[in-house]
């Protein structure tokens, strides 16, 4: 097996002190940070993404190749950033007001560090007011929101159109995930994107990031 | 006290008739969307009564509890961690003052649901802190009167199983557990309709089944799946009515009474011994499911 199949490997099977054996191994040989996380690393998830749409994997495969691929990231952003390349950008996330449920939430914000964003999660019961404050002092420009509930996911759209009114309101690009909600119900509260699954969210979410850099 | 309807249930004789969604029905008696319905328990146990009340009307013979997210990990999140003694004995005190009205018997299934916290090792939540919270709210229900603990909603068997440990610690009330099959056929964990029977007859339940997810196309599907592991207890199904789609800023879901009640037909015809509804189910739905499998076995018995 090749170095980067190990690391994919890895990742798959959520193997956390393996990754990290070989991760620092590897930049010990001299390797860079940028082709052991996108040759080795990322392909990982990347095809685990895709069992976990197929039904082949569930939610404890996804969360242990998660804290794998974080713990990767943890040694190897520093090594990037010093390298010049840039994190992919920050993300707010919250479960909206009224509703307390983060299993997915949590999921998306652990995935979404692990491909690279910076994310601000506000946990849950999160309202229009809290979305806006931490948009306004982080500077980002990307918001994720949950709901499971048919009763407070009725609530998003009033929260987006709240932040809609800020100053900076119609530069943020907003997603919008949970459990009972769908494609036609987030274009309807004018979100700008939405993905049923965790894996997914996290390409939407590279798409918002690539639309809002100028 | 000893509930013939249940004794007669478990011996063999005839198929129970669940309820179906509280929550959505106590938001139309001034619950706010997002507060902790169990919160009226303790508040106005006359609107949580009436709903059940409504249930019964309709026919239903198990009436399950507004004690769904009644643990003190869920409450406390409402900063009502310290209610959990008073809010489960008032919902379970709300079912037995409606339930003892009634001319005929009636089960009250105390209803728990998950923490909302994954279990070690996927999450951070222990067993035994999960086991204790549930232990805390099945006593409470013990105490309140409920016939049977009603544990719903489940992805994780771990986490039925520190569930069952909890209400066996603290009463020896019968043990009924539901699980959802939402993912694929299987819960988000993983865990298949098979695997699930399996584990919990290991577990000790006295009735076991699917509730919530997805419609009752899905449902029955899980149904039969459920069959093909040995099981050698009662099969329970609580199907949603559909899946909730927006109209305008209202949530209707896609399955009507009658779809229901040829649902609850097929699953009766099936052997499903206990069938209710869940999200979307009303009154109107859980009458028109007794109606169908009246007919059902009148037919049945003309065939023979």
């Amino acid at each position: 097996m090749s170095r980067n199949q190990e690391l994919t490997e890895g990742i798959i099977r959520g193997d956390r002190e393996n990754v990290i054996r070989l991760v620092r191994e590897d930049l010990e040989a001299g390797r860079g940070p940028v082709p052991i996380l996108n040759e080795g690393l990322s392909p990982g998830m990347e095809k685990l993404g895709d069992q976990f749409g197929r039904g082949e994997v569930f939610i404890p495969e996804l969360m242990a190749a998660s804290k794998a691929m974080n713990a990767a990231m943890e040694i190897l952003r520093p090594l990037l950033e010093a390298t010049g390349v840039e994190p992919l950008g920050k993300v707010v996330m919250g479960t909206v007001k009224g509703d307390m449920h983060d299993i997915g939430k949590n999921l998306v914000c652990m995935m979404l560090r692990g491909a690279g964003f910076d994310v601000i999660d506000l946990g849950v019961n999160t309202s229009a007011e809290q979305f806006i404050e931490a948009l306004e002092n982080s500077g980002a420009r990307i918001l994720g929101m949950s709901a499971l509930l048919t009763t407070t996911m009725n609530r998003m759209g009033a929260i987006i159109e709240t932040i809609r009114k800020a100053s900076f309101g119609e530069e943020v690009g907003i997603m919008v995930g949970g459990a009972p909600l769908d494609e036609i119900f987030a274009a309807n509260i004018g979100a700008n994107g939405y993905a049923k699954e965790a894996p997914l969210a996290v390409e939407r979410f590279k798409e918002l990031h690539a639309a809002l850099r100028p | 006290m000893a509930n013939l309807l249940y004794e007669k249930w478990l011996d063999g004789e005839g198929v129970l008739v669940g309820d179906g969604a509280m929550g959505t029905m106590l938001q139309a008696t001034g619950l706010e969307p997002g507060d902790a319905p169990e919160r009226l328990n303790g508040e106005n146990p006359d609107a949580v009564r009436s709903v059940h009340e409504a249930y019964l009307r309709a026919g239903s013979d198990v009436i399950t509890t507004n004690t769904f997210g009644g643990n003190s990990l869920r409450l406390a999140l409402h900063d009502a961690g310290d209610k959990v003694f008073e809010w489960n004995k008032a919902g379970a005190a709300a079912a037995r003052q409606a339930a003892d009205a009634q001319e005929r018997e009636v089960i009250i299934a105390g209803s728990v649901g998950p923490t909302g916290s994954l279990l070690q090792p996927v999450g951070d939540l222990h067993f035994d802190e999960a086991k204790d919270d549930f232990a805390e709210q099945c006593a409470a229900l013990a105490e309140g009167g409920v016939d049977v603990i009603l544990i719903e909603t489940m992805s994780d068997l771990e986490e039925v199983r520190a569930a069952i440990k909890g209400a066996r610690a603290v009463c020896d009330l019968p043990v009924f557990c539901t699980m959802t099959f939402d993912t694929h056929g299987r819960t988000m964990m993983g865990t298949s309709p098979e695997e699930a029977v399996r584990a919990v007859a290991g577990f000790g339940v006295q009735a076991f089944g699917s509730n919530c997810g997805n419609g009752p196309n899905e449902m029955e599907e899980i149904a039969g799946k459920m069959f093909r592991a040995p099981s050698g207890f009662p099969l329970i199904i609580q199907a949603n009515a559909g899946v909730p789609k927006m109209e305008g800023n209202q949530v209707v879901y896609e399955a009507g009474p009658e779809r229901m009640a040829d649902h609850a037909r097929r699953c009766s015809d099936l052997g499903i011994r206990y069938i209710g509804g869940c999200c979307g189910t009303t009154p109107v739905h859980i009458q028109a499911m007794i109606e169908a499998m009246k007919g059902s076995g009148e037919q049945g018995s003309e065939e023979s």
